[in-house]
């Protein structure tokens, strides 16, 4: 297997401006090594891709290796492939979101974040795996079966956005772009080892994302390292005219942030340690990984004090009724009417009986736990008690964020109370799997930025764990900033990255 | 504690427009009760002083100029269409029969 495949996404981009490499070599090479990993005779591939696009590839890398060649590199990353989270629109590429409702579509647009990868010339290796319409924390929700962690094969990559996470950790793909509504971009980093951001709300463009919940959708970077993280970021950010809650501003380049934060040097900064995201139900190999990366910060001169947001403990039940809410009124749109699937029953069915035929068909289980509930939170007579109460504790959570961010400069927590689980384990037990998100939740609710960053290996199972940063709204160079510091004093400890220790996954 | 009972979620179901088996709807009763019973937990922790946010960073409304723009042509808005009739989409009847 070539190497190519684990150089970071910024040694690619220095070698393919230095003329050692070219993007066809690197894209095939990425290609080649899907085909020897993703899908096996023995049903044990890793699965992170719903489609892949050689043809595509191929072509957008020999597009990119001419444009070089004529001195007109459209950007640091031009040339270098990625991955697509399965739930933005890929024009020409079918976009199914992991659901059997959108099974076939092609899409007439690209998303606006797909449109960047384009104009700065990344090949598109194809679609990631997710949970449907991004619901879930294991990826087990795909109508298309689930994606396995590269960590160990029985179990889950996290999710929804499993499919980017593992991907990226199984060296199928440099780059791959996620979007996080209460963790899928973050907690997926923690249980592959890889490396996750979730920008502040509205930093990225939601066009061509197709909702979750609006209110909390964001789409982000998912790669090995904060670097790749940073450059990505400069790709896909800023203003949209397409989506009326992008922010309009200018953003700082985030890649010198993680360059600045890759000095190791933490003097100045003060780190909030959240009291609330911690105790019972937390791994103790997981919280004992956390307890020394803080150390590792201390040591590296950060001024570190505990900082208590008392409304985070009820952040996931708010969640769970803010989010299914949105989703439920989103995902109206699938009426079998102009696109997607169309089940028709027998007879002379009305659009309502053909309606109800396919959304029953079309959607898995957990979308309809998810839009009932949401119809039923919305309902009158109940929309007080839950929704109207639950965007009230919102506001309660934003005021502990500012609270809290008044006297220190980030927070920081576990980014998920436990190490991978296996495959099936939580499958039908909806309140079990909707603690992984617990400490990832907050920041959508807030719409601050966060960052997963990989902080080594539970000594109970031997599975990554993960650090999150969190910042202000607007201050996402500080998460880079932070991660990129934790990850150079944890390079220097193990003296080469986290992913070096997972098992090899070619056949033999 | 909030019950939901199977007839509850059957007539949400309807609401919701997605045709529910038996079976589904002995699965996801007791689960739904299971998560809501877990939501309840909010009940009453916000006063009526707090006012509710439904967005996380404060909007105003955002304008354009209305100026005409490239979008999609009819064929490009009708190819994921499940059944397309003289450039347009073809739809069950949406009436009752005896109508």
């Amino acid at each position: 297997m070539s190497d190519i495949t684990r150089s970071t996404a910024a040694d690619l981009a220095a070698q393919l401006s230095a003329g050692e490499i070219t993007s066809v070599e690197l894209t095939e090479a990425h290609l080649d090594r899907i085909d020897a990993v993703d899908t096996r005779p023995d049903g044990r591939g890793v699965h992170a891709f719903l489609h892949v696009d050689r043809d595509g590839a191929l072509a957008d890398a020999a597009d990119s290796d001419a444009r070089r060649a004529r001195g007109e590199a459209r950007g640091p990353l031009d040339g270098v492939p990625i991955a697509v989270k399965d739930v933005l629109t890929t024009r020409g590429l079918p976009t199914t979101c992991g659901s059997k409702i959108l099974e076939g579509w092609v899409p007439p647009y690209d998303a606006t974040v797909v449109a960047r990868l384009r104009e700065a010339g990344l090949p598109i290796l194809g679609k990631t795996n997710m949970d449907e319409f991004a619901m879930g924390s294991s990826t087990e929700h795909s109508a298309y079966g689930p994606t396995r962690n590269p960590w160990d094969l029985d179990r889950i990559p996290g999710g929804s956005g499993g499919g980017s996470a593992a991907a990226v950790a199984a060296f199928e793909a440099p780059l791959a772009i996620g979007t996080d509504t209460g963790g899928s971009i973050r907690q997926p980093g923690a249980v592959t080892g890889t490396v996750g951001v979730k920008p502040t709300y509205g930093g990225v463009s939601r066009y061509g994302l197709v909702a979750l919940a609006n209110s909390l959708d964001q789409a982000g970077p998912v790669t090995r390292t904060v670097l790749d993280a940073a450059m990505l970021h400069d790709v896909i950010g800023g203003h949209d005219p397409r989506d009326s809650t992008s922010i309009q501003q200018d953003w700082p380049s985030f890649t010198e942030a993680a360059r600045a934060g890759a000095s190791g040097d933490m003097s100045g900064v003060k780190v909030g340690v959240i009291t609330e995201l911690a105790g019972e139900g937390w791994q103790a190999g997981v919280m004992a990984r956390f307890q020394e990366s803080v150390d590792l910060l201390v040591k590296a001169g950060a001024e570190v004090v505990e900082v208590s947001c008392p409304s985070f403990v009820h952040a996931l039940a708010t969640y769970y009724l803010i989010l299914p809410a949105e989703a439920s009124s989103n995902l109206a749109k699938f009426d079998a009417m102009r696109f997607g699937l169309r089940v028709t029953p027998e007879g002379n069915p009305s659009a309502e009986e053909v309606m109800r035929a396919t959304r029953d068909a079309g959607f898995g289980d957990e979308v309809k736990r998810r839009i009932i509930l949401g119809t039923y939170a919305l309902s009158s007579g109940y929309y007080d008690a839950y929704y109207g109460q639950a965007q009230k504790i919102r506001t309660l959570i934003s005021r502990d964020f500012d609270a809290a961010f008044a006297d220190v400069d980030v927070l920081v927590s576990p980014t998920a109370p436990t190490t991978a689980f296996r495959l099936g384990e939580k499958l039908d037990d909806p309140m079990a799997m909707y603690l992984n998100d617990l400490a990832t939740i907050p920041a959508n609710l807030a719409g601050v930025p966060g960052i997963s960053v990989p902080n080594g290996l539970a000594e109970e199972d031997g599975l990554p764990s993960g650090f999150q940063v969190l910042a202000p709204a607007l201050a996402d160079d500080r998460v880079y900033r932070v991660g990129a510091a934790l990850e150079a004093l944890y390079a220097d400890q193990w003296g080469g990255p986290l992913l070096d220790r997972a098992p090899r996954l070619e056949t033999e | 504690m909030p019950e939901i009972s199977r007839d509850e979620v059957a007539h949400l179901a309807m609401l919701a427009r997605i045709d529910l088996s038996d079976a589904e709807l002995d699965h996801l009763a007791p689960q739904l009760s299971v998560i809501l019973e877990s939501v309840a937990s909010i009940n009453g922790v916000a006063g009526d002083d707090v006012p509710p946010t439904s967005h996380a960073l404060p909007l105003t409304n955002v304008f354009r100029e209305d100026v005409v723009v490239p979008s999609l042509t009819a064929e490009e808005a009708l190819s994921g269409a499940p059944a397309v009739e003289d450039q347009r989409f073809s739809v069950p009847r949406i009436l009752g029969e005896e109508a």
